[in-house]
């Protein structure tokens, strides 16, 4: 039987399979794990309502836990408190803009955000705050797309939520 | 007896409403995929066609669990018949052009950010998870379609003459999203979601300095009415539907 810190560092583990660079737990999708004789019950909370790799993140969950003889892997999903990137430790942001991806920085959780207003986005690779943004939507829904003015590279912006 | 079934008729119904419109728009928005006049338009355009699908997929679960009938997601988003379907009309209207699109989901999202601030309140606290993790997503699609609107809106002649054009077509549908259904009273004192017609003032304050900014001109409201949320479908749903529900008919309860 495993304890409940060994099936957290287990999951630590587990990457995102859309950022490889942060695991379900830094992202924050992993919201509890409760270690009972027969088994593991985790909780996950999606990002996105439409988020496609939702499913795959609950198998990897399932497999990495299985893999370490975790017994059953139950998962259940929970949506409130609603996801949001304010979750995101300082570490994991940082690994994010090492990454090439900017970090959200706050949500500003509660505000309303004013029509045609583009947050300030310093760049992941020179730090250039002469930024712009191409499309409100990246490759995946928790991105967004911008380019660098400065050293004219594009990158993506992780959507506060 | 009587009354707990028909409030959880309405309750369901009320549900559905909001759920096939997210699933009906989503649906229309995924045939812009390969289609969009710019990659990341394309990409945007589908990206919010996956969350409003993701928000009908949860919110179909919840209906399909307070019906009790065993019905689930796919059952209830692809084993409807027309008639069955809640939706409001202007979601299952052709794209038509990209500014009527991109209108389309400034109206709709400008709405569906009202409703989903309404349910946070709400004494089905599965519905309330819904709205709130919903309401965040819906930001991201109404700054989207508000930036385009008032940069096509306020662009070139031929972009302003299509907004126009699309503001012309659709305004009449808007109507749709406030008229009254007939089991308000029950939804409202079972405190499950507000009665649609309080949300207008609140729309309207939201989406006309937009279209002012987008040198748009509001039509007067007419007297038409869409019918959409009681079942009564425009010529254009059936095609939709067969699309969409081709292949859990051919092949049913088929996975992969």
């Amino acid at each position: 039987m495993l304890t409940s810190a060994q099936a957290w560092d287990i999951l630590g583990r587990v990457p995102d399979p859309e950022i490889p660079v942060i695991s379900v737990t830094e992202l924050a999708i992993v919201r509890d794990v409760q270690v009972a004789a027969d088994g593991v019950d985790v909780v996950v909370t999606p990002t996105y309502s439409g988020c496609p790799a939702t499913e795959v993140i609950e198998r990897s969950i399932r497999e990495a836990l299985s893999a370490a003889g975790a017994g059953e892997v139950r998962v259940t999903t929970q949506l409130a408190p609603a996801w949001t990137t304010d979750w995101i430790g300082p570490e994991a942001q940082e690994k994010l803009r090492a990454y090439g991806i900017a970090p959200p920085g706050p949500s500003r959780a509660g505000d309303v955000q004013p029509l045609q207003f583009m947050p300030r986005v310093a760049c992941p690779r020179c730090g250039s705050a002469e930024t712009e943004r191409l499309s409100q939507f990246g490759a995946t829904a928790c991105k967004a797309l911008y380019r660098c003015r400065s050293c004219r590279e594009p990158f993506e912006f992780f959507k506060p939520l | 007896m009587n009354t707990i079934t028909a409030a959880s008729t309405a309750h369901f119904e009320y549900l559905l409403r909001i759920a096939d419109t997210s699933l009906i728009l989503g649906q229309r928005l995924s045939e812009w995929c390969g289609h969009g006049p710019v990659i990341e338009e394309d990409i945007a355009l589908t990206n919010v066609a996956l969350d409003l699908i993701g928000q009908a997929r949860l919110l179909l679960s919840h209906a399909g669990r307070l019906e009790g009938k065993g019905r689930d997601e796919d059952q209830l988003a692809f084993l409807r018949t027309e008639a069955q379907y809640l939706n409001l009309t202007i979601a299952e209207l052709p794209n038509a052009d990209f500014a009527r699109t991109i209108l389309r989901n400034f109206l709709v999202a400008a709405w569906q950010r009202e409703l989903w601030q309404g349910l946070a309140n709400s004494a089905d606290a599965e519905l309330a998870a819904i709205a709130a993790k919903s309401l965040k997503e819906t930001r991201y699609h109404l700054q989207h379609a508000a930036d385009w609107t008032v940069r096509l809106g306020d662009g070139t002649e031929e972009s302003h003459a299509r907004m126009q054009r699309a503001l012309d077509t659709l305004w009449p549908y808007t109507a749709e999203f406030f008229s009254a259904s007939a089991d308000d009273p029950a939804i409202v004192s079972a405190v499950i979601g507000p009665a649609w017609s309080t949300l207008e003032p609140a729309w309207d304050a939201a989406v006309r300095p937009v279209l002012e900014v987008a040198t748009l001109t509001v039509p007067a409201r007419t007297p038409f009415l869409s019918h959409g949320k009681t079942g009564r479908h425009t010529e254009y749903m059936g095609h939709l539907l067969t699309e969409m529900q081709y292949l859990q008919r051919t092949y049913p309860g088929g996975t992969w």
